[in-house]
């Protein structure tokens, strides 16, 4: 299935060369192998200690430098536990990976902060902690996206959420919609790339004509993209934020899903998007629903 | 994690932040023997979670240990936003000169700590930065670069203080604090009022301290902070379960997958005239144990009425998801109605096989709209 059409996507591609950081685990291997299934470049595993072993025929090393040097790997997904996960993200990085996708869940914040610091000072794409990846539908999936309930289309789908985006995905199948690329921006508190920087990278895709934002409540990045959309965006936006009924202070399942004080809230987050004309769905259905309604609009 | 104040204060003296010498107390006559401990005139300090304790009652002056029980006695019990006292600090009290106001916090937006101080303590930071902002010094630390003294001399001469003796003491603890902050793994280090006292002493007569749920592994000393009594109880069962649970305050149930999906799910119940008992993310899987597990957490808040399970199958397909729930509903007796949504991967065999099973109180809808309405409309009929 993925290798025909175009070669444009946004964060991976056909010119992926992967290497999954902890390719040996369970969750590693399962997902490794899917990814590589779905037609992914899985050039790669790194498991200290198992190097010179391999993965259903994928060279397993000791170092993500090996994997670099001998395979060419350009992008890594991390599986590895949380208390190892920011060690793993500064040996991609220090490899000469470009691309980080973390798919761990539970990183410290402090970590996370020194990490952001010093990937954005080296231009580095990073995507998570807790998060579920990326996957170009008919292109490339690394990550743990189930990929059999997107089809491909034009739409950019970005969201902070997993089963939420799963969801919103397939209800746009249902209608006949496809994506472009779906992110998995992940549901910390600090993450790799936000809202905007993902908005960006849409607008500048030839195979992306609609942008669908998916937010939770906590933090104010759904506000930092609604400012943005509104100076840089000319393709159409629509959102959904989720959480209107979570009480102030309780962490949502997500660690940064939390209403801080009077900060943080969906309503507020649904003000800041539909003050510069962007329509926020009550549910999952009517979001895709609204995008299918802009579809038929403009044929 | 939300430290209580006593709990903060023994983070500081770690660090050396100067504190007051207290003792902790949870009955009168405990806080009658603190006071003599202490000696001479004594502040008797409840400890819950929550701001608004001096406007409450919650903090008295006592002159001696007679005082000290007496004022123990009506301040424990008392009920502050919500938060019943179960715990006092009864701690020297402090004369006062100057009230100011230290934090450091972790700005999200900014993705870097956040250092705040003002001459304008002992109210609420938010009415100081709208009402006066010009009095509040701001500085953002890199976290690469961490702490270096000049943030600290910006600090202080930004908010106006210009004792040199209070210079050299702020300057120290301005430093402590960030070591406190990132050494803790600290989303939150408010120092409120960070007092002044007539002979030019400063030291910190509050804190406020919250932890990073994700660090306390390295952190067993913080971890053992977590006051288990005072939490919800349903919380703290789905805490000894796995099970992330919040109780909210009505009588639809809710099991959703994923965190995102479920707090969707919450909203959902709203907009169909609904109000969500809870709410409660299964996670990425459906096994079984996993639903036992959860509805074992639903099923003990008596207020719930239904239960709205909300599955969308990815990976784990919905015909394990199906298996699942009927193998926990074998295992528990729920008579409760129970409508289950079922979609993505596999939905339609899931669907099926609780529809072979059909046992009576189980009612299957195709979507989460449907189902939401379901879930509603049995909760109001039960």
């Amino acid at each position: 299935m993925p290798r025909e059409g175009p070669l444009m996507a946004i964060v991976i591609d056909r010119d992926t060369r992967l290497v999954v950081q902890g390719l040996t685990g369970s969750e590693g291997r399962f997902h490794g192998l899917r990814n590589r299934n779905y037609g992914t470049n899985v050039v790669a595993g790194v498991t200290p200690g198992k190097g010179g072993q391999d993965v259903e025929g994928i060279p397993v090393f000791n170092t993500v430098a090996e994997a670099v040097d001998e395979q060419g790997a350009n992008t890594s997904l991390i599986f590895v536990p949380a208390r190892f996960a920011t060690d793993a993200i500064y040996e991609a990085v220090d490899a000469g990976v470009t691309t980080v996708i973390c798919i761990t869940e539970h990183v410290p914040a402090h970590e996370m902060l020194r990490v952001y610091t010093y990937i954005r000072a080296k231009g580095v794409t990073m995507i998570g902690p807790n998060c579920p990846g990326a996957l170009s539908p008919g292109k490339a999936n690394v990550g743990i996206i189930p990929a059999e309930i997107f089809s491909e289309g034009t739409i950019g789908l970005v969201s902070r959420s997993g089963t939420l985006t799963y969801q919103i995905g397939h209800e746009l199948t249902q209608l006949g919609l496809g994506n472009s690329t779906i992110v998995g921006i992940g549901g910390d508190p600090v993450v790799g790339s936000s809202f905007i920087d993902i908005v960006e990278r849409f607008e500048a895709d030839p195979e992306t004509e609609l942008i669908v934002l998916v937010g939770e409540i906590g933090g104010d990045e759904e506000e930092k993209a609604a400012r943005y959309v509104a100076e840089h965006v000319t393709k159409p936006v629509l959102a959904y934020i989720a959480g209107f009924s979570a009480p102030p202070g309780k962490t949502m399942g997500h660690a940064g899903a939390i209403i801080s004080g009077s900060s943080g809230t969906a309503a507020a987050k649904k003000d800041a998007l539909e003050a510069v004309g962007i329509e926020v769905g009550t549910t999952p259905t009517e979001v895709a629903q609204l995008v299918a309604d802009r579809f038929g609009a403009r044929t | 994690m939300d430290l209580y104040e006593y709990q903060g204060k023994e983070l500081f003296g770690r660090f050396g932040i100067p504190v007051s010498d207290g003792r902790l107390a949870t009955t009168a006559a405990e806080a009658r023997a603190a006071a003599e401990a202490l000696g001479g005139p004594v502040v008797v300090k409840a400890q819950v979670l929550t701001g608004g304790r001096g406007k409450a009652g919650g903090v008295k002056l006592a002159d001696g240990p007679d005082d000290a029980e007496e004022k123990a006695g009506g301040i424990l019990g008392l009920d502050i936003r919500g938060h019943v006292v179960r715990k006092l600090w009864v701690e020297r009290a402090s004369d006062i000169a100057k009230e100011y106001y230290l934090s450091v916090t972790f700005d999200r937006g900014a993705k870097q700590p956040l250092f705040m101080l003002t001459r304008e303590g002992g109210v609420e930071i938010e009415q100081v930065a709208e009402e006066n902002p010009e009095a509040l010094a701001r500085l953002h630390v890199d976290p690469l670069e961490g702490f270096q003294p000049y943030q600290a001399r910006r600090l202080i001469y930004g908010a106006g203080i210009d004792d040199p003796s209070e210079q050299k003491q702020i300057l120290a603890i301005i430093g402590k604090l960030y070591r406190c902050f990132v050494e803790s793994d600290a989303m939150l280090c408010e120092i409120n009022p960070l007092i002044v006292t007539p002979d030019g002493e400063v030291k910190a007569l509050d804190s406020k301290c919250t932890v990073d749920d994700s660090a306390l592994f390295r952190h067993a000393d913080i971890a053992k902070m977590r006051d288990v009594e005072a939490a919800d109880p349903l919380e703290t069962f789905a805490r000894e379960k796995g099970v992330t649970y919040v109780k909210l305050d009505g009588e639809v149930g809710i099991l959703g997958n994923g965190a995102g999906l479920s707090m969707s799910t919450v909203d959902v119940v709203v907009v169909a005239g609904g109000r969500p008992a809870n709410f409660c993310d299964l996670g990425g899987g459906g096994d079984a144990q996993g639903v036992v597990d959860a509805l074992e957490v639903i099923t003990r808040d008596d207020q719930v009425r239904s239960i709205f399970f909300n599955i969308f199958g990815g990976i784990t397909r919905c015909d394990e998801v199906a298996r699942g729930i009927l193998t926990a509903l074998d295992q528990m007796q729920i008579t409760m109605p129970i409508v289950v949504r079922l979609d993505g991967t596999n939905a339609d065999e899931g669907r099926k096989i609780l529809a072979d099973a059909a046992p009576a109180n189980l009612h299957v809808e195709p979507t989460m709209l449907d189902a939401a309405q379901r879930a509603v409309e049995l909760a109001q009929a039960a």
